[in-house]
């Protein structure tokens, strides 16, 4: 069974949001997410002050099996982006829930975080699939 | 549920994760893909390859039946246990399957066999293509169900085979040339592979497979999955039946012309007519290397565009774990040069064309 940390929010596209506390959230793909993408090569992060909406394509995980889009899952303006992932993309797979974060935003709209699923729901979305 | 070979319930208590391939239950991989392909570059590694269809050919017209059957020429099998690498062709000159053939007796024997061992995912089609080309030849067909088969590939798989072997294997397994097999007490070891090292192909009954294959690990190597099979194959410039080569396609658009033996000239090989035609008019599209050195990886299907040529497709493309980047192999026009565009998410990314393969010996090979 895969990781699904009680303390995040997630949406059904497999990607997880901590929230900070300070009007910032900070997005990653799931365990649940590496473990069906396999080894991860490559990871292309959106650029720092660009703005996006949620559901937006917000940057791309390529693992040795297949590419896959990552969605912004809430609105807001990119503020970090964890370039460490250029030189250790297999950080995705060792610690998605850490250092494989991928991105940081600023919200524009708080109650899109209302949206977002909890880790019980999340897990029945993975049971489902 | 699909097919098990002898060796599921190891590879499921190992951690492989099993996934359905040309209806077998197969380890994709144990944890780490990439671990594992780099594990076979640079000591030992080992694969299931029991899904493989073995099929001995016996007979006084056997070598008649497999000079007509297929492209190469199984004359050129001089000594007992060698192995041919070669293609299956339709009336039009499209490949059915590609396989290894061995020479199992002495050449020229009267009792002269051969085994054949052919692609899993296509096991009922060649079998009724080989059945019903045999009629009228004196030669009898016998798939080997009960044989499986192990891989162990690498720099340091042949020397580690032997040592956990022993005795007469183990002298034989040292002394044996590439491309060369040996049967010993019911089974079969060849130093053939398709990851582009050394190793050895390894034919064992059914009962004793479980056995070695942990006797293996204990002697330290690693159980590889389909997944490294495939970025090795890939990164060996080896095709994969289905994906770079199909029944719509002959060997010469599809990089494998040295398998065709077009000598003797009054060989009868089935689809030779087509290749003689193509081979004299030419302007057939070719099968070559591309190579992506910046970020991205290159998939099979994506579209390839030669300015000023046409366009082509890749057949398989992957991130090579050897190399750092990703390599293809595409089949594109004729006319094609040393550049080309890849078609990759709405974009066109620049590749460079070069001749496969891209790794061999755990080294980049092209240019």
């Amino acid at each position: 069974m895969s990781n699904v940390p009680g303390e995040l929010k997630y949406v059904s596209s497999h990607e997880w949001i901590r929230v900070e506390g300070d009007g910032t959230v900070t997005i990653g793909v799931t365990d649940h997410a590496q473990e069906a993408l396999g080894d991860v090569v490559f990871v292309e992060l959106p650029d720092i002050d660009a703005e996006v909406s949620a559901g937006d394509d917000a940057g791309v995980v390529e693992s040795v099996k297949a590419a896959s889009d990552i969605y912004a899952p809430v609105s807001g303006v990119v503020v970090a982006v964890n370039d460490d992932l250029e030189d250790a993309p297999e950080m995705v797979n060792s610690d998605p829930y850490g250092d494989g974060w991928f991105f940081k935003l600023k919200l524009t709209d708080e109650s899109e975080l209302d949206d977002l699923l909890s880790a019980d729901e999340y897990s029945a979305a993975c049971e489902e699939e | 549920m699909g097919h098990k070979t002898p060796l599921y319930e190891l590879h499921a208590s190992m951690g492989g994760k099993l996934v359905d391939f040309g209806g077998w239950d197969m380890p994709l991989h144990y944890g780490s893909q990439l671990e594992e392909h780099n594990i076979v570059r640079q000591d030992a590694g080992m694969f299931d390859v029991s899904h493989m269809t073995i099929v001995d050919v016996s007979g006084q017209e056997s070598r008649k039946y497999l000079q007509y059957l297929v492209a190469n020429d199984v004359a050129r099998l001089e000594v007992k246990g060698k192995a041919l690498y070669t293609a299956m062709l339709n009336e039009q000159g499209g490949i059915i399957d590609d396989l290894i053939i061995y020479l199992m007796t002495e050449n020229g024997s009267s009792n002269e066999w051969y085994r054949l061992v052919v692609n899993c995912a296509t096991r009922e089609k060649d079998l009724a293509w080989m059945a019903d080309r045999a009629i009228g030849f004196d030669v009898t067909l016998n798939e080997q169900p009960e044989l499986a088969m192990v891989a162990v590939q690498g720099p340091k798989a042949r020397a580690k085979v032997a040592a956990l072997l022993g005795g007469s294997r183990e002298q034989a397994i040292n002394e044996l040339s590439v491309f060369q097999g040996f049967e010993s007490e019911g089974w079969f070891i060849a130093r053939t592979g398709y990851t582009g090292e050394d190793g050895l192909e390894i034919m064992v009954p059914d009962d004793e497979v479980a056995q070695f294959w942990s006797a293996l690990a204990e002697a330290g190597v690693a159980p590889c999955g389909l997944g490294a099979r495939d970025t090795l194959r890939l990164e060996a410039g080896m095709n994969l039946y289905g994906s770079d080569m199909t029944d719509s396609v002959t060997p010469l658009e599809s990089g494998i012309a040295w398998s065709v033996a077009f000598e003797p000239s009054d060989r009868q090989f089935v689809g030779r007519e087509v290749l003689d035609q193509q081979k004299a008019n030419g302007g057939y599209d070719k099968l070559v290397g591309l190579v992506l050195e910046t970020r991205g990886v290159l998939r099979g299907h994506q579209r390839v565009i030669v300015d000023g040529v046409g366009e082509g497709e890749i057949t398989s493309g992957t991130f090579s774990p050897t190399l750092g980047f990703s390599v293809a192999l595409a089949r594109v026009p004729a006319g094609t040069g040393a550049a080309a565009k890849v078609e990759m998410r709405g974009k066109e990314i620049d590749v460079r064309v070069v001749r496969p393969p891209f790794v061999r010996n755990g080294k980049k090979v092209f240019e």
